[in-house]
């Protein structure tokens, strides 16, 4: 039998660099007042949101992506063409077919990297960042962008309540390759399709062209069943991450959690018991829950500001729509 | 060994200090959550998962809306505690 030659990669991987991108237009809650009987009082205190981003005609999910990639991957300190991967998590880029990680991958000038997208919502960066890991280590590719990017004021029902002042557009990136120590740990990763009425899309496509609703389909959710499976499942899931990283709560210095919702976070830091001295990434107050593009723009706000800085060992963990969750341990760019 | 209906609204009074802030002795059996207590939607999910632990007894997400006052929770609580 004909013997075939085993790949081979790096030993180990790492994110090298972060970008973000947020779109220019900066909306208040006073915006999201004109159509909901709420008050700005009533959003900060359920939410933390003051301001989101809202992305115009030209801040498409393309152009968002390519300008957080192009910043992270000078961040990383190589160029485009080194790139060999390119994996763009999103849930609200309409035109599916092709995948839009490909018009990326050219854009940004890398030499026909393998390119596509996945849907993890909330949790896509962190199941883009395990999948990145494993083609490095694997061997398939040598460098991989990660990006999350999302566009979901397209899919915000202005006139529901409990979620119009909740979403937020923008996109993050980071870039990820080789390194000689562990700088990503184990990932703990998993879905729970039982709970999947919990956050969804209201109907399909399909029943809004065939004219059965007339409303534009958009994401809704289960308020309070969310806040006790995002606050107290996944303070299990952060714990296993840690454990399974042989990181204390102490070693931490970076908690950086899906900003979904401050209430969500500030109870995750409450239940994990996370020390004082670890800093927590609050991006969501203006930036809203921008779904997979939430872990990379609050990491990039953070460097970027110096509350966090390289070399730091940050708790990441996305959890959202599926539900999906994914968990780990990676060391600052 | 089961909580009493004192017992309970003592547990109760405790959780909603620490959650909300609100001094043990305005918990009382008519109190509502929301109206007089300042324990809002998503406040209300972590007195509901810290009684769940306190008291040994499961309340799902289905059932929390119903617990309007904490007559209802205390109710809840002693009709379903193991």
């Amino acid at each position: 039998m004909a013997k075939i030659k085993p790949s081979k990669g790096a030993p180990y991987a790492r994110i090298l660099g972060v970008g973000g991108y947020r779109p220019t237009r900066v909306v208040p809650n006073e915006v999201i007042l004109e159509t909901i009987d709420s008050s700005d009082e009533w959003i900060r205190s359920r939410s933390g949101i003051q301001t989101r981003h809202w992305a115009n005609d030209e801040e498409t999910v393309a152009a968002m992506s390519i300008e957080a990639s192009g910043k992270a991957i000078a961040d990383a300190g190589i160029s485009a063409e080194q790139i060999g991967g390119v994996i763009v998590s999103t849930v609200s880029h309409f035109k599916q077919t092709p995948a839009v990680a490909t018009e990326i991958a050219d854009k940004l000038g890398t030499a026909k990297a393998a390119a596509f997208d996945i849907s993890a919502g909330c949790a896509g960066f962190g199941y883009g960042l395990t999948l990145a890991k494993g083609m490095i280590v694997e061997g398939s590719a040598e460098y991989v962008l990660v990006i999350g990017v999302e566009r979901l004021s397209d899919l915000t029902d202005l006139e529901d309540r409990a979620t119009a002042f909740l979403f937020g557009d923008g996109a993050g990136a980071v870039v990820v390759g080789p390194a000689d120590e562990p700088a990503i740990g184990p990932t703990v990763w998993g879905s729970e399709g039982d709970k999947s009425e919990t956050i969804k899309q209201t109907v399909p496509w399909t029943d809004y062209r065939s004219g059965e609703v007339a409303k534009f389909p958009a994401i809704t959710q289960e308020g309070q069943a969310v806040f006790r499976w995002a606050v107290f499942e996944m303070a299990k899931v952060a714990k296993e991450a840690l454990d399974a990283a042989g990181i204390s709560a102490e070693d931490l210095d970076v908690f950086i959690p899906h900003q979904a919702n401050e209430r969500i976070i500030d109870s995750m830091v409450k239940t994990l018991k996370l020390p004082e001295s670890v800093t927590v990434a609050r991006d969501v107050r203006t930036t809203g829950n921008t779904s997979a593009a939430s872990i990379p723009l609050a990491m990039e706000r953070l460097l970027a500001t110096g509350e966090a800085k390289s070399g730091d060992t940050a708790l990441v963990i996305g959890f959202g729509a599926g539900l999906v969750y994914a968990a780990t341990v990676v060391t600052l760019p | 060994m089961a909580a009493t209906q004192e017992e309970i609204v003592a547990g109760l009074a405790e959780i909603v200090n620490e959650i909300a802030g609100i001094p043990v002795e305005d918990v009382q059996l008519d109190k509502s959550f929301t109206d007089d207590l300042d324990v809002d939607s998503l406040s209300m999910v972590e007195v509901v998962v810290a009684a769940e632990e306190r008291f040994d007894v499961k309340i799902p997400d289905e059932d929390v809306k119903n617990l309007k006052t904490v007559g209802d929770a205390t109710d809840y609580i002693l009709k379903h505690q193991g």
